[in-house]
């Protein structure tokens, strides 16, 4: 299961550098959404799989009885997916704004704040 | 819980609730006022405890340290979070003669207390994961802030900001990730003790790569900087004062932590790496100044360049150096803050910020020039001045183990900033106005909400180099915690040893 999800990460940051490479603003941003979402799964992975084993305490009991899952890197990538969500909702539509009032989404042609090239 | 590590945190947030509801009055300025100042107390409280005690720590919600969140001051925590309620009550007053009523109704004072916030959190916290979460908090305050104008010039540098950032931001969590399966903890003085027994400290010495990189592009080092440049002279001044006072330097303040406390295993690899970092930022940094004619993007390049001294001083991991770094990020705090500030009253007074279009400042405005003088002669680095002493000791630092080039290098960007401070001297004081404008300080609305900050972090610049003595023994206290953290690991978990 480890390495099905190592490969799957794998994949996830080769799609993501291939598609942050491009000169269009938005598949800049569709990379980095995968970007993330391998980030995620990391962390998930990281923290070792225990399938089938719910983090649950029985009743009467103080702690888990036996082998259960680590909950902590569930929480933990659950923080990061809501953080990444903001802001990536903000990405986006700063992306729409700057479609709006640059006219482009090529980052080449994003210089409205760079100073003026001497030979233009 | 204690009083004092939660009170810097609560009050910029509280400050923040109160002046979004009040965005549509005059009102909402105060409060941001008000919230800095009350934040400013709290953070001197710190202060005082950290020095009387050397180190606390509080666990969030009384979980005990590996498994809850842990703030923890030390020397350095505690000084970063007082400089940055120093540079935020001085910008918040600055905001009433800078930021219009409609970036105000736009939610400007509470984005900028959730920045400081952010900020002061990101210094406190004894937790990675918590670190990245306080990460987040000022990344996207800082979004908010830098396109709050809406204009095509900001929309083209937050573009930028937001993209670079947010890499950083990604790589940053791969790293806990990664750092966390290898040792099973996120808690700084935990993750000390345990990557000791990391069997594979190659694959640690990796991950600690990851973490530099991430943590460069936050503090704006050669090759990552690029972000910076393109954004930071596109805002509000207030805004591109306070991000070039703090926001470079919470990345620093993150490689110090990290590179001290937690990832000393391989110093021999990770702070050469970091030595060649410093002396290319400082070098293109300085360079790429020199190349500029705007007011805003000189200095911004000049926050490059210096961030290359404070890497410089982490680098060489002597206790001199380290002492060097500490100060130099205190005294670049102050004076790169100021700086923006005075680009503010130029911008107002003259009409703008490019130094071939403007001028007359020295004739008519003379007082301005002297406040003008004193920071850009501090980050020169010119006796009497905090620069002067700064890199005094970084240059020390490097002499004394014989790094004649680094030492070299060092002093000729010293040079070079002097260079480009001439520049913005000769262009935008000392000559006429092209124009045939006289620009006088009378002249300008809200004169003392912007010369009194102005005026009092020059006699704050001032004060430190007059009176270099305290500011160096209390670095050497900061220095002798940093290499050596066995106060901050029992005082976060208890004697474990």
């Amino acid at each position: 299961m480890e390495q099905l999800l190592s490969i799957l990460i794998g994949i996830l940051v080769a799609a993501a550098v291939y598609l942050m490479l491009a000169r269009n603003l938005l598949r800049f941003l569709f990379g980095l959404i995968l970007l993330s979402n391998a980030a995620n799964l990391t962390i998930f992975v990281a923290g070792r799989l225990t399938p089938g084993a719910p983090p649950l305490v029985p009743s009467g009991l103080d702690a888990p009885a036996g082998v259960v899952a680590n909950a902590l890197p569930q929480a933990l990538v659950l923080t990061a997916i809501v953080i990444g969500f903001g802001l990536f909702a903000f990405a986006l539509i700063l992306a729409f704004r700057a479609y709006q009032s640059l006219g482009t989404l090529n980052t080449d042609e994003m210089r409205v704040a760079e100073p003026k090239e001497p030979h233009q | 819980m204690s009083w004092y590590l939660t009170l810097p945190l609560v009050i910029p947030f509280a400050a923040a609730i109160v002046a979004y509801l009040l965005r549509s009055s005059p009102l909402g300025a105060w409060v941001s006022i008000i919230g800095s100042g009350l934040g400013l107390l709290a953070s001197i409280a710190l202060m005082v405890v950290v020095l009387d005690a050397g180190v606390v720590a509080g666990q969030m919600g009384n979980w005990p340290a590996p498994f809850g969140i842990t703030l923890v001051a030390d020397l350095l925590s505690a000084v970063m979070v007082l400089i940055t309620a120093i540079t935020g009550f001085a910008v918040a007053i600055y905001a009433l003669g800078d930021i219009t009523a409609r970036q105000a109704k736009l939610g400007y004072h509470a984005l900028f207390q959730i920045l400081l916030a952010g900020v002061t959190g990101a210094f406190l916290t004894g937790d990675l994961f918590n670190l990245y979460v306080w990460f987040e908090v000022m990344l996207i305050a800082s979004f908010g802030l830098l396109i709050l104008n809406g204009g095509k010039e900001q929309i083209d540098g937050g573009v930028k900001y937001v993209a670079l950032n947010l890499i950083s931001t990604i790589l940053f969590l791969t790293g806990i990730g990664l750092l966390y399966g290898m040792t099973g903890t996120l808690n700084f003085a935990d993750l000390a003790l345990k990557v000791n027994e990391v069997e594979n400290q190659g694959l640690l010495t990796v991950v600690a790569m990851m973490f530099m990189v991430a943590f460069g592009v936050k503090a704006a080092v050669f090759p990552l900087f690029f972000w910076l440049p393109a954004a930071y002279h596109t805002p509000s001044f207030s805004v591109s004062a306070i991000f070039a006072g703090l926001l470079t330097k919470v990345g620093v303040y993150a490689l110090i932590r990290m590179f001290t406390l937690v990832f000393d295993h391989d110093i021999g690899f990770t702070h050469t790496v970091l030595l060649w970092v410093a002396c290319f930022t400082m070098v293109i940094g300085v360079l790429g100044a020199a190349a500029q004619s705007d007011f805003r993007k000189i200095l911004s390049f000049h926050i490059i360049s210096q961030i290359g001294y404070m890497i410089l001083g982490l680098a060489l991991m002597t206790p001199l150096a380290l002492v060097g770094a500490v100060f130099y990020l205190v005294h670049h705090i102050i004076v790169k803050a100021n700086l923006f500030l005075i680009a503010g009253i130029a911008k107002r007074l003259t009409g703008g910020t490019e130094v071939y279009q403007i001028g007359g400042l020295y004739k008519s405005a003379p007082f301005l020039a002297i406040l003008f003088l004193i920071p850009a002669f501090s980050l020169a680095g010119f006796p009497p001045l905090s620069g002067f002493w700064a890199k005094y000791i970084i240059v020390k630092a490097t002499l004394d183990i014989e790094m004649w080039f680094v030492a070299f290098i060092a002093l000729a960007v010293g040079l070079m900033t002097i260079y480009s401070m001439t520049k913005i001297w000769a262009e935008a004081f000392w000559k006429n106005h092209p124009d045939g404008i006289k620009p006088e300080l009378k002249n300008l609305e809200h004169k003392w909400a912007q010369l009194i900050p102005v005026a009092g972090l020059a006699a704050l610049t001032i004060f430190i180099g007059l009176n270099p003595e305290p500011f160096v023994q209390f670095a050497e206290r900061t220095t002798a915690q940093l290499l050596d953290p066995t106060a901050y690991i029992t005082t976060v978990l208890g004697d474990v040893r």
